[in-house]
């Protein structure tokens, strides 16, 4: 029996604004195995970034109880829960958030800042996973100057620097031509099977989601079906 | 220093602003290196040795007020007293106005007495001197400014002092001209004009038998202060009461007079402070709400809100360092023009040193709202453009 990487308990989580509440979540129980490629798919208001942003560590749940690579994220307080992101989690974003001031290099060495490793290093391990991504030619480039799929690939060599036990994305490929996003599709699909990588991604795109080796569907704060 | 690359590259996120925002602060702190040296340079006169042997007695109230002549012998019984000089403000100009010359009438023998070894002349021009009832004695940087030879007759124009027939205007003949021994004299004695005492008082439609003031040299340095105390106790009470003060007092209390010196100047100051508090701090949070997307992303990767808050207090410093640094380097280097203008004023690098303190603070005050703004930031919020 492979090993539980992400795990939900009856997990809720209520927004509320003034007086309005909004129940995003409602009771949701899931469990992910380690080395597991799962597309989140599902309406826009079904919670599937919240969902993303519960395992990622960005957010708590009203209750329930969330454990993600063996730690109990419910009960971490602020600092804490940064400092475990920084270990455990990559993030992918849609519209790739890097540092528009920053070449591609110092763009992926930002989540190594928090490590005691030396400049000689970080740099190192950055142009590495520039390499594994295959950008390593833009690394003196700034955003402004790559193409949307080699921003992303950077976004994603950015997220892999640290080795983090889990990658999040959140709609990866929902700026990129279709091209562009086969090719980072292709790369995710291949860090999963090659590198091991957990990958959970959010996706309204059901041919990104046909990569992932699962796909959960939401609906109205709840798991609608698995495929 | 391993943050240093992404503060540094924040900075420079838009080159403009941050140029514009700097040269502000560059032009503040060239301000206040200028007027706090000059408010260090009244608040601390008698920093120096030499010259300290040197007394300035004038009337306790005003230098505008004259003093009776007979207190020469007076000052002179007093033990302590090597020798007594008087003099008056001329107050001249040659040509116009803003040919300022720093003509003073001057009883030879104890002006020279006084200052022994000050000058450098020729024994035969200041026989001529002596001989000539109208001649002038001038500094040699004076003669080359206005092109002035030997046996010239020049004349000035007094602000204050009339002539028996009404005239304003003084004819000189120069018969010699004078260099100072000290070379650090030489800008403060620049302008200066000696002509006879006797002709001058003589000369004048009134005020005859008073002087400016008077200056005296001690015998030991050391003993200045009792001596001052001394003097004026001699005419305390009378109706010209005097304030004797050493020598290089002389000229800040000259310019005191004008007003309170340091309050103009710390009015300036925090003027131009509380302009600068409100351009800089504005740029920071400008700066930081351009950003706010960046911050999060930043918390995503696991800067804590610790890391984040360091991050922009010191992108603050940094842009308040650079720009203190630069125009404090700036007023270190318009220290000798400063110094030509306040002749006789002593300026120390010192009064500099106050200035790192209020960058500091500055930095503080305009980095701290935007730095807890960005440490407050919810991930989820801003990341979702609700911020």
């Amino acid at each position: 029996m492979s090993e539980t990487i992400v795990s939900l308990r009856n997990i809720r989580k209520r927004y509320t604004r003034g007086k309005q509440h909004v129940d995003v979540l409602e009771g949701l129980t899931l469990d992910i195995p380690k080395g597991e490629f799962v597309a989140l798919m599902g309406p826009s208001g079904s919670g599937k970034t919240t969902l993303l942003n519960l395992i990622g560590g960005l957010d708590k749940p009203t209750s329930g109880e969330i454990t993600v690579a063996g730690q109990r994220l419910d009960q971490l307080g602020g600092g804490a829960l940064s400092r475990w992101r920084a270990r455990h989690v990559g993030f992918v974003f849609q519209s790739y958030n890097l540092m528009p001031m920053l070449s591609a290099q110092r763009n992926v060495e930002l989540p190594l800042l928090l490590t005691n490793l030396p400049a000689a290093q970080r740099k190192a391990n950055a142009l590495a996973a520039l390499t594994l991504v295959g950008v390593a030619d833009r690394a003196k480039h700034k955003p402004a100057e790559l193409s949307g799929g080699q921003a992303q690939r950077v976004a994603i060599a950015r997220a892999l620097v640290a080795d983090p036990t889990i990658l999040v994305c959140d709609e990866p490929t929902g700026d990129l031509d279709r091209k562009s996003a086969d090719e980072v599709l292709h790369l995710l699909q291949t860090l999963n099977r090659d590198y091991g990588k957990s990958i959970i991604m959010v996706t309204h795109d059901p041919k990104a989601a046909e990569f992932a080796g699962r796909q959960l569907h939401m609906d109205k704060g709840a798991l609608a079906e698995s495929g | 220093m391993k943050f240093f690359p992404l503060i540094w590259a924040t900075l420079w996120r838009k080159k403009a602003r941050t140029i514009f925002t700097l040269l502000s602060i560059v032009v503040a702190f060239l301000l206040f290196g200028v007027l706090e040296t000059v408010d260090y340079a009244f608040a601390h006169p008698s920093t120096g040795t030499s010259g300290a042997n040197l007394l300035i007695t004038l009337n306790k109230y005003s230098i505008t007020l004259s003093l009776p002549f007979s207190d020469e012998q007076e000052i002179r019984s007093v033990p302590g007293i090597a020798d007594v000089t008087w003099l008056t403000w001329f107050g001249a100009y040659y040509q116009e106005p803003k040919q300022f010359v720093f003509a003073l009438p001057i009883d030879i023998d104890t002006y020279l007495g006084i200052h022994k070894g000050d000058f450098v002349y020729d024994d035969t021009q200041m026989q001529a001197f002596r001989n000539t009832r109208d001649g002038a004695f001038v500094n040699t940087e004076l003669m080359k400014k206005h092109g002035w030879k030997i046996g010239d007759r020049i004349p000035l124009h007094s602000t204050i002092w009339t002539q028996k027939n009404g005239s304003l205007d003084w004819n000189f003949l120069v018969v010699g001209v004078y260099d100072v021994t000290d070379p650090t004299q030489r800008n403060q004695q620049a302008s200066t004009f000696l002509f006879h005492y006797d002709y001058f008082d003589e000369g004048r439609s009134f005020g005859k038998g008073n002087v400016g003031w008077y200056e005296e040299r001690v015998e030991d340095a050391a003993q200045s202060a009792a001596i001052s105390a001394r003097i004026d106790a001699l005419f305390a009470n009378s109706s010209n009461e005097t304030k004797t003060q050493p020598a290089k007092d002389f000229a800040l209390a000259f310019i005191k007079q004008l007003g309170d010196i340091g309050f103009v100047l710390r009015a300036i100051l925090g003027a131009v402070f509380f302009t600068l508090l409100f351009l800089t701090g504005n740029t920071m949070m400008q700066s930081v709400r351009e950003r706010i997307p960046e911050l999060a992303v930043l918390k995503t990767l696991g800067f804590t809100d610790a890391n984040v808050l360091g991050l922009v207090l010191a992108e603050s410093l940094l842009l308040c360092a650079i720009g203190a640094l630069l125009g404090l380097a700036a007023s270190y280097g318009a220290l000798p023009i400063i110094k030509q203008g306040l002749q006789g004023v002593e300026l120390s690098p010192l009064a500099l040193l106050p200035g790192i303190g209020v960058a500091v603070l500055l930095a503080l005050i305009v980095g701290l709202p935007p730095a807890l703004r960005a440490k407050r930031l919810n991930i989820v919020d801003a990341l979702a453009g609700k911020h």
